[in-house]
């Protein structure tokens, strides 16, 4: 537990003369649900794409389990284990349910240029595929289309294509966002049941289910965290009400 | 043995048969313009795999086909004629030129790689034209052709025509194992989204480019028989609008299928010879042709051919 597995220090972005992530440190340990909340504009999707390595950060550095990977893309960051999810939902339109975990599962391997088997043939690939589809409760929807999935349902796979790869940790951008009661409730079982599997950055705006789910939760606002440790403490720290939840505690 | 299995075969067959037919009908003239579908079809297999599967739409891929031809061109009219050889060469020139101008256009998305792959393609045109030794902008015009082993020589209408039919099957084959392999996947889940498909992992930059030199080297392939059919290669055959009759045909056969590449050229060509018969107008009226496949068969005549064959498989289970 000493080193942590997502050890962010000083990261900074800015876009001309707006700064977006304003010296950030934040560390993510193995196996905990790290919850990272803030008001609207806070950054959070800045710093969510600039630890994936889609956004190159101005300065700062990103650990990840040991290495220094601040200077990695996103596709060699998944490689070391660390995918992330999209808030819009992003899933493959020319591919079945099924094809589209498999593809998951096929994107951090070796072997990228097979061009001769057909990769239905590919057993392995495809026992991990069917297991992650049942975990996510989508057995039935094997062969549909994504446009044939609800609302919860292509949700739900979104989260699922980051989990195929088994990875170190992942981060999921706002997994409950535009969510009925029921559809949250069992997004919220499946993100607890990854403890088991992985460590998760919950990027959330929904405050209840933060602190039903996170060990630990750290608050960004207008790019900086200004509090970081166990739900009760953020949700006694001072600043952290004034800045973000007194409003979302009135709103609840 | 499934429907489109015997569909497969029996378009082989039919294939194979034509030099045997035309001669039977006294018709022996229209062998070159049988080679000639069979060529265009392999150039515009090579942009359908470019365009349709890897949704790379470039307007300069006729770059590729028209230094295809110069190499062998020149290799021709230097008096090399070693089939091995204009092999070599054209594979080697074709695939360097697809690896720095991918390597550079593909940085760029959706119109800037539009223009990048256009403004190369003119660069090329104009450098075509500029090279007086090779004919300039008059053309390069051999009196001899590509010399294959055992004493076949190009020059023969008919062994031309095969040779170029065994490329085109062998381009097919390999496109038909492609789909639905980890490559196959990895390039449709880029064109629905790349930046899904890199945060899960895939090397995209890397993929797209190998898609984009394969492509090119295949076009290359095409240039290279062209100028052993016409036995001239000119600078328009790197013009921009070959590149534009290329993607007519693409999107006439069907973007994003195997069949579509072959299906367009055979139409488009087709279409211009008979047409061009009665009217001066041919291109006006193979535009309306055009328009009624984007708006009322979007995967063109292979989908309208894969739409005939479920009706079959149902009607006679």
């Amino acid at each position: 537990m000493n080193t942590p597995l997502l050890d962010v220090r000083a990261l900074n972005k800015r876009f001309g003369g707006v700064v977006a992530t304003d010296g950030v440190d934040l560390q993510v340990r193995s196996r905990e649900i790290h919850a990272l909340i803030g008001p609207n504009g806070a950054g959070k999707t800045s710093l969510v794409a600039q630890l994936a390595g889609q956004l190159a950060s101005d300065s700062g550095q990103v650990h990840f389990d040991g290495a220094d990977i601040t200077r990695l893309v996103a596709h060699q960051r998944a490689r070391r284990g660390l995918v992330r999810s999209f808030q819009i939902t992003r899933l493959l339109k020319s591919l079945s349910v099924l094809d589209n975990l498999a593809f998951a599962v096929q994107a951090t391997q070796a072997r990228v240029f097979a061009a001769w088997r057909p990769v239905r043939d590919e057993q392995t690939l495809f026992e991990r595929a069917r297991e992650l589809l049942a975990r996510l409760g989508l057995a039935h929807k094997a062969d549909s289309r994504i446009d044939q999935l609800s609302h919860g349902e292509q949700r739900a796979l979104e989260v699922g294509m980051t989990l195929a790869s088994r990875p170190r940790l992942v981060l999921l951008d706002e997994p409950l966002a535009g969510m009925g009661a029921q559809e949250s409730q069992s997004m919220t079982r499946l993100i607890e049941s990854l403890r088991q599997d992985c460590a998760v950055l919950l990027i959330e705006h929904d405050v209840n289910a933060v602190f039903r789910l996170a060990d630990r939760v750290s608050v960004l606002v207008s790019g900086r965290i200004i509090a970081s440790g166990t739900p009760d403490a953020v949700r006694n720290h001072a600043g952290a009400i004034a800045a973000y939840l007194g409003d979302a505690q009135d709103a609840i | 043995m499934s429907t489109n299995r015997i569909a497969v075969l029996a378009a082989l067959v039919a294939a194979l048969a034509v030099p045997w037919l035309l001669h039977a009908l006294g018709a022996d003239f229209y062998l070159s313009f049988a080679s000639r579908i069979v060529v265009f079809a392999i150039a515009a297999t090579s942009l359908n795999l470019l365009l349709g599967y890897g949704g790379m739409v470039s307007l300069g891929h006729t770059a590729f086909f028209g230094l295809g031809a110069y190499a062998t061109g020149i290799l021709l009219s230097e008096g090399v004629q070693s089939a091995g050889a204009h092999l070599v060469v054209t594979l080697a020139v074709v695939a360097i030129a697809a690896l720095v101008i991918g390597a550079i256009s593909l940085r760029t998305r959706g119109v800037y790689f539009i223009m990048i792959t256009l403004a190369f393609a003119q660069m090329l045109f104009y450098l075509a034209n500029s090279i007086k030794q090779y004919g300039g902008d008059e053309g390069l015009t051999v009196r001899v052709r590509s010399l294959l082993p055992f004493g076949l020589d190009l020059r023969d209408a008919a062994t031309l025509y095969y040779t170029a039919l065994a490329l085109l099957a062998l381009a097919l084959l390999l496109l038909a194992r492609f789909v639905p392999s980890r490559l196959g996947r990895a390039v449709l889940a880029l064109r629905d989204d790349e930046l899904r498909a890199e945060a899960l992992g895939l090397p995209t930059f890397k993929v797209k480019l190998v898609i984009f030199v394969i492509a090119g080297v295949l076009a290359g392939v095409a240039g290279a028989l062209n100028v052993n059919l016409q036995g001239y290669v000119s600078p328009s055959q790197l013009h921009w609008t070959q590149s534009g009759t290329l993607m007519v045909m693409v999107i006439l056969g069907g973007v994003g299928t195997v069949w579509g590449g072959v299906l367009g050229a055979a139409a488009l060509l087709l279409l211009q010879e008979v047409l061009s018969a009665y009217t001066r107008h041919w291109g006006f009226w193979t535009g309306w042709v055009l328009l009624a496949v984007v708006l009322f068969a979007r995967q063109g005549l292979a989908g309208i051919a894969a739409q005939g064959f479920e009706k079959l498989k149902r009607s006679s289970p």
